[in-house]
């Protein structure tokens, strides 16, 4: 995260990231979605196990994404642009969350 | 210490520029909200999936249907083009118009592949029977992919509509919004796509 800051600082207004930003994201990226699609091809680990580690990678990249691709944490709009994304962020969790939480423990369903 | 260099850009432009200027980057930030609301409706489409995985109505599971080397190189081609539309757009900063054209052109070239590769992959699973009538899981599972498909179908519409704009007039400060905005869509379309990934295909077939 420092890195992006420091490349962005060098850039001029306006110009956001910089190859070599790019260059990071992409690769840890790739990384990120590699172990994942080795895990599970060759069923290396546990059900649950192998269910929060490629959980986890996805979230990962996520992040990955927003800061060195979208550059969320750069401009003069970086404030509004966090608070609308979490605010996106709640409302996705809370239909997620909240679907697979009722129509599994809703006796109803079944 | 982002607002910090901001300031110090604005200083630097004359006055009308900095009108023109917020206008703009309003004009982002309204696209942003559109991506923010994009999240809300695929949320529900996950939802729903999620909910719905198991019902398979004695029809094909998940395990049977999917073939992971086609969907693996779906993902890899479009996380490259991920990487090939911040390449344009680092392009257009230089000012370069002929490299922006020239990756914006790769970018929709990566997302034509990946479109055919999932075409080709639907076209499969309804000739093997697995159609969106057939059970509640592939109801969910046409609509939710089918529904990030044809984002990336749109995307390139844009894309192509974008190259010829900036071919006619060049890099202007509208057009500059156009392609940030379309290479944000474009990074939101292949995180949407890594969930997918993971939620669809690879806890399918686990």
């Amino acid at each position: 995260m420092a890195k992006t800051h420091e490349a962005s600082s060098h850039e001029q207004h306006g110009s956001h990231g910089s190859m070599k930003s790019y260059t990071i994201g992409f690769v840890l990226s790739i990384i990120l979605t590699i172990i994942p699609i080795v895990i599970v091809m060759n069923s290396m680990l546990s059900k649950t196990a192998t269910l929060v580690v490629i959980l986890a990678m996805a979230v990962l990249q996520f992040a990955v994404q927003l800061i060195f691709f979208m550059h969320l944490k750069e401009g003069e709009n970086a404030r509004w642009n966090m608070m609308a994304l979490l605010l996106g962020l709640i409302i996705l969790l809370t239909i997620v969350a909240g679907s697979i939480w009722i129509m599994t423990y809703n006796a109803v369903a079944h | 210490m982002a607002h910090a260099a901001a300031n110090h850009g604005h200083g630097a432009h004359g006055h009308d520029h900095h009108d023109h200027h917020d206008q703009e980057s309003m004009k982002t930030f309204g696209f942003w909200i559109f991506l923010i609301t994009d999240v809300i409706l695929f949320g529900t489409l996950f939802a729903t999936y999620i909910v719905l995985r198991g019902n398979t109505n004695g029809g094909p599971t998940p395990e049977e249907l999917f073939q992971m080397p086609g969907i693996i190189a779906e993902t890899f081609i479009l996380l490259t083009s991920s990487f090939t539309s911040g390449i344009a757009v680092l392009a257009m900063n230089r000012g370069n118009k002929k490299q922006l054209i020239g990756w914006l052109a790769v970018t929709a070239v990566l997302g034509a592949a990946f479109i055919t590769l999932e075409v080709i992959e639907f076209v499969h699973l309804v000739n093997e029977g697995a159609t969106i009538s057939t059970s509640a899981f592939l109801s969910a599972f046409f609509t939710l992919v089918g529904t990030h498909g044809l984002h990336v179908s749109l995307g390139l519409i844009w894309m192509i509509a974008l190259m010829l704009q900036l071919r006619k007039r060049g890099i202007t400060p509208v057009t500059k919004r156009k392609v940030e905005n379309i290479s944000l869509y474009w990074h939101f379309l292949d995180v949407v796509w890594i969930f997918v990934l993971t939620v669809v295909y690879l806890m399918g077939v686990m």
